[in-house]
């Protein structure tokens, strides 16, 4: 992979490419920090608290899952391995962009996997598979945004959390399922994307169905990659490397 | 300090482990396998399938409508479009069939 170098401005125009490419995620994950902080301080969480755990953890899904546990007063352990749980799926992003930001500072990097979330992985990969060099400055543009209103949402909805009206009429609950859905069909035209696609669908419907939430992402995504790696090479158009 | 706030610091480094173990695990070999590179180009369709497939269970018309409208629209236009059009969708569909 090239790595490019970019001049002042460049960096500064590919910020603001980051943060145009951001704004679908700060609109759909909006409604979640809000719930967030609203069922944090509703299952026992201070503000401040509910704040941290969005600032420091960092995971919408994984967040939920602990302060529902937390709330039901669950043994601490048990909640943290959940949250590890939830977030598992994350190892896989991580060896899977690393190839993209290797190039960059090593405190960069590990800046760069601290905001490394669903939206972010799927858009930087998409990045790289249409040829361009992720850098640090897009990166952070695309991140920095759903960041920083991730957690003042979360603070809002601890504050003032009783007033949101009917969620469901509004289709917050929904709103990501739909983002997701246009990220999986957005890599597409990947060798074996369908069956991979069918493979994880249908493993993860199993999987919630008898294991339950929150392995059936887990497994569901394990055996689309196991797929992948299973079938010759000449299916996966990856050519050994040189 | 108080065992809610040691839960929120355990559950960040949990967090942070997942997001920079799978790299740390890759980057200690020289080459990658093309299987495994394969594998690794496989990891956004199939993880975030699963965050989409399970919800087709509880999937009313509304919900259909949106996913549907979704696919079409993400053949053609960006991610921003895509979107939007997808939450029209679902909004409006769900004032009439709840």
């Amino acid at each position: 992979m090239a790595t490019d170098v970019v001049s002042e401005s460049g960096d500064s125009s590919d910020f603001w490419q980051g943060v145009r490419l951001s704004m679908p995620v700060v609109v759909a994950s909006a409604p979640f920090a809000v719930l967030f902080g609203a069922l944090a301080v509703d299952n026992g969480f201070s503000v401040l608290e509910a704040f941290l755990m969005s600032a420091l953890v960092y995971g919408g899904a994984s967040q939920m899952v602990g302060i529902q546990l937390f709330g039901q007063h669950v043994a601490p352990w048990l909640i943290v391995l959940s949250i590890f749980a939830v977030n598992f799926r994350h190892v896989l992003y991580s060896a899977g962009i690393g190839r993209r930001i290797a190039h960059w500072p090593v405190i960069q990097q590990a800046l760069g996997y601290f905001i490394l979330t669903d939206p972010q992985f799927a858009v930087a990969e998409a990045r790289a598979q249409s040829g361009q060099t992720v850098g640090f400055a897009w990166y952070l543009g695309l991140g920095l945004p759903v960041y920083l209103f991730w957690i003042v949402e979360s603070a809002l909805g601890a504050l003032f959390g009783k007033l949101i009206p009917d969620t469901h009429a509004l289709g917050i609950d929904f709103l990501l399922p739909i983002y997701f859905l246009g990220l999986v069909l957005g890599f597409r035209k990947r060798p074996l994307w369908l069956p991979v696609v069918i493979a994880s669908a249908a493993a993860s419907i199993i999987a919630y169905k008898t294991v339950g939430s929150p392995w059936h992402v887990s497994i569901g995504a394990v055996a689309g990659v196991l797929l992948a790696v299973i079938l010759p090479p000449h299916h996966s158009g990856v050519k050994a490397r040189p | 300090m108080s065992t809610t706030f040691w839960i929120i610091i355990a559950g960040a480094i949990a967090t942070y482990l997942t997001r920079i173990g799978g790299h740390l695990v890759i980057s200690r070999f020289d080459t990658i396998h093309p299987r495994v590179e394969a594998g690794l180009n496989a990891v956004p369709a199939a993880v975030l399938t699963t965050l989409v497939a399970p919800e087709l269970l509880n999937a009313g018309p509304a919900e259909w409508a949106a996913l549907v409208v979704t696919a079409v629209v993400s053949l053609r236009g960006g991610l921003m479009a895509m979107f939007l059009a997808g939450a029209a969708v679902l909004i409006l569909a769900r004032q009439f069939v709840g």
